[in-house]
């Protein structure tokens, strides 16, 4: 008998010094939970949702602050796969906090712009290009057409420019065939 | 003919060759035509970089964009001329939209830029690949790869075997058929410049067994070499690459590996001519023989300078004979719709078939798919084509992925066979260009994240040493308020002892 309660104590101790060890060595800094909210998310950091950014906002998605549907340009889809991972039922985007727009990159009338920095001080991604009284310009392929740069301009020269299909990024459509009679009649 | 020492691969089809339609006459030339259109992108890789602005007279094979990067092919002027303009035209591209094209106005002289054959026994092998660099040879089986980058060799892994594809497959196509018949010769001896710069110990010709005067050809030509000319059965897609290095050697080529990789490289019969014709006799890749056919009138096979519009190779084969006025580019098993009549000749340009209700007709009525596996006994890359269907169709990405949708080579043996007509194809490009899609803007995100990062970093970086600017200054001021206290109490002892020695004197 009292060998199998040093065997068990043995085992306790053991075990015990583990489970500390790789408590220690294998901890996870921070949430996992936002970093694979943050991996769905459109990361256009346009703060549409409510919070200063996709960060921000995963964070209060995983406390339970925020709902999966109140990303705009992730749409349905984002919401689909945010309601998969967080075992939720899915929900259709909130249109409170916008609707899903066509991809688009700011665009600076260059003849009107006057330099006032203020457009780059709220690209999120650090897309525009400029200095104090020097023209500025997007750097498009950086843009991720949040449009936050819209409202600063005192000038309004920053548009939206939808972002046409090429011959490189054009893909091959679902296809689509007549249901037909196969009798032929 | 028996075929020796060849492995038949799984699966593969053998539709209606209707090679026959355009091989009774020899290879044509097309005359100059008005204009020239010539794509800046007609290759793999990156565009090529202008050299030249409207107004600008040109020489014939004078460079008029240069290869930008190693993946990229220069493109030179087929004819003497003025650069017209450089404007967006439609391309011979299943989109139908528009790309940057530089427009040649010939002036008919077709006079020749100096011509400088290289001699590339006595190059040594990094001069010889940048020379080639600016032939603008590309891959003209209709991969379009620059042909330089292939003739690289890895240190690690050299190159034995240089498999010459001369199987042409598809139905319809006999551009590499009649080139065999015509330049046999040209093309042993490209052969022999590639497999020299290559350093391969032996180089095999894998040809189908229905070229037979194509075969008796480059047999006769390689009388006094080495080259090996192999005959393999008439099945399709013999020619794609991994199949024919399967038919001729027995080595499958491993998922994600290349056949470079296995030190096996493959060059089409009518790059190795392009070859020989850059090196020896100094022209760079102007033109190429293209096969029209179908329901035209006159079906044959023309030399074409690239920027042809189209409109004149299907005049030179006597025009259209039916309303419908609809070209097939490539073959019919895995060629695209033009959209248009008036597209340039490019350099992946092999073939254009004319459609007509008799070739072509209306695919049958689409039924469910009944899970017979024809399509997977007709795979030859032993994919489960239905599986694919199955999660292309329901848009499940992910699982398509996993089934090896990537591995698909598009050869359209599975829509061949369907017994349902379902146009499984149309389902897998679908679902590839989806993904595909999908990966990039996944990695544009990723960019957005890591620069959004960096810029709150740099926010809260700044503030920081604001903060800490302030507090020297702070810190400074009071010093200095300290320091007048100082001085000023010093000043006013000063002042009286100076008072009180005065008094002192008046006493």
């Amino acid at each position: 008998m009292f060998t199998a309660l040093l065997v068990m104590i043995f085992l306790a101790v053991l075990l015990g010094l583990v489970l500390g060890y790789s408590a220690i060595k294998f901890k996870v800094d921070g949430d996992p939970m936002v970093a694979r909210i943050d991996a769905i998310l459109p990361q256009t950091q346009c703060g549409q949702c409510g919070y200063p950014g996709c960060k921000p906002y995963a964070t209060a998605i995983a406390k339970g602050e925020a709902d999966i549907n109140q990303c705009p340009p992730g749409g349905d889809t984002g919401a689909k796969a945010l309601a998969e991972l967080m075992g939720v039922e899915f929900k259709p985007l909130n249109q409170e906090h916008g609707v899903q727009k066509p991809k688009s990159v700011a665009l600076i009338d260059e003849s009107t712009c006057i330099g006032c920095t203020l457009c780059i001080q709220a690209c999120p991604v650090d897309a525009i290009l400029g200095a104090a009284k020097q023209m500025h310009t997007i750097i498009a392929s950086e843009c991720t057409g949040c449009e936050l740069c819209l409202p600063p301009c005192p000038v309004d020269c920053i548009t939206m420019e939808p972002v046409l299909e090429n011959s490189q990024s054009w893909k091959w459509k679902y296809p689509v065939y007549n249901i037909q009679n196969a009798n032929g009649a | 003919m028996q075929f020796k020492n060849i492995f038949k691969f799984n699966g593969g089809v053998h539709p209606n060759e209707n090679k026959s339609l355009s091989t009774n006459l020899p290879i044509g030339r097309l005359p100059i035509p008005k204009k020239l259109v010539l794509p800046l992108r007609q290759h793999v890789g990156r565009v090529a970089k202008l050299k030249v602005k409207p107004g600008d007279q040109v020489l014939k094979g004078q460079i008029i964009a240069e290869a930008d990067g190693n993946i990229s092919a220069s493109i030179h002027a087929p004819t003497s001329g003025k650069i017209l303009k450089i404007s967006e035209e439609i391309l011979p591209h299943p989109s139908g939209l528009p790309d940057f094209c530089i427009t040649i106005e010939p002036d008919f002289k077709d006079t020749w830029v100096e011509k400088k054959p290289i001699s590339w026994k006595k190059l040594d092998r990094t001069k010889l690949i940048e020379a080639l660099s600016q032939s603008g040879i590309v891959g003209l089986g209709g991969a379009v790869f620059p042909t330089h980058m292939k003739l690289k060799i890895n240190q690690s892994q050299p190159i034995n075997t240089l498999v010459i594809n001369a199987a042409e497959c598809e139905p319809f196509i006999t551009c590499d058929d009649m080139l065999m018949r015509e330049r046999a010769d040209e093309i042993i001896q490209g052969a022999l410049i590639a497999q020299t710069i290559l350093d391969a110990k032996e180089c095999v010709v894998g040809i189908e067994n229905n070229k037979i005067e194509a075969y008796e050809a480059l047999k006769k030509a390689a009388q006094k070499t080495t080259i090996e000319i192999k005959v393999v059965p008439t099945v399709y897609p013999s020619g794609d690459a991994k199949r024919l290095i399967y038919l001729l050697m027995g080595i499958e080529v491993p998922k994600e590996k290349r056949s470079v990789d296995l030190g096996i490289q493959v060059f089409n019969v009518a790059t190795v001519a392009a070859i020989y014709r850059y090196l020896e006799l100094g022209e760079p890749s102007i033109s190429r023989v293209v096969t029209i056919t179908g329901a035209v009138k006159a079906p044959q096979n023309y030399e074409v300078l690239f920027g042809t519009p189209l409109s004149e190779l299907i005049a030179a084969a006597g025009g259209s004979s039916n309303k419908t006025k609809k070209f097939i580019m490539g073959g019919p098993m895995m060629g695209f719709d033009l959209p248009s009549i008036h597209v340039p000749v490019t350099k992946a340009m092999n073939c254009v078939i004319e459609s007509s209700p008799e070739l072509f007709p209306a695919p049958k009525p689409v039924m469910p798919c009944i899970r017979c596996a024809r399509c997977a006994d007709a795979c030859p890359v032993n994919l489960q084509p239905q599986e694919l269907y199955w999660f292309s169709k329901s848009s499940q990405l992910e699982k398509a992925r996993d089934y090896n949708l990537f591995d698909c080579i598009e050869c359209g043996c599975c829509t061949y066979v369907c017994p349902s007509n379902i146009p499984l194809v149309q389902f897998y490009r679908y679902a590839k260009s989806e993904i595909i899609a999908q990966d990039k803007s996944k990695e544009a995100a990723n960019t957005a994240r890591e620069r959004n990062d960096f810029r709150l970093a740099r926010i809260e970086r700044e503030k920081k040493e604001r903060a800490e600017r302030n507090a020297q200054k702070a810190l400074g001021a009071n010093e200095k308020q300290a320091d007048d206290e100082k001085k000023s109490t010093i000043a006013a002892a000063m002042e009286r002892v100076k008072q009180t020695q005065q008094e002192n004197i008046k006493n």
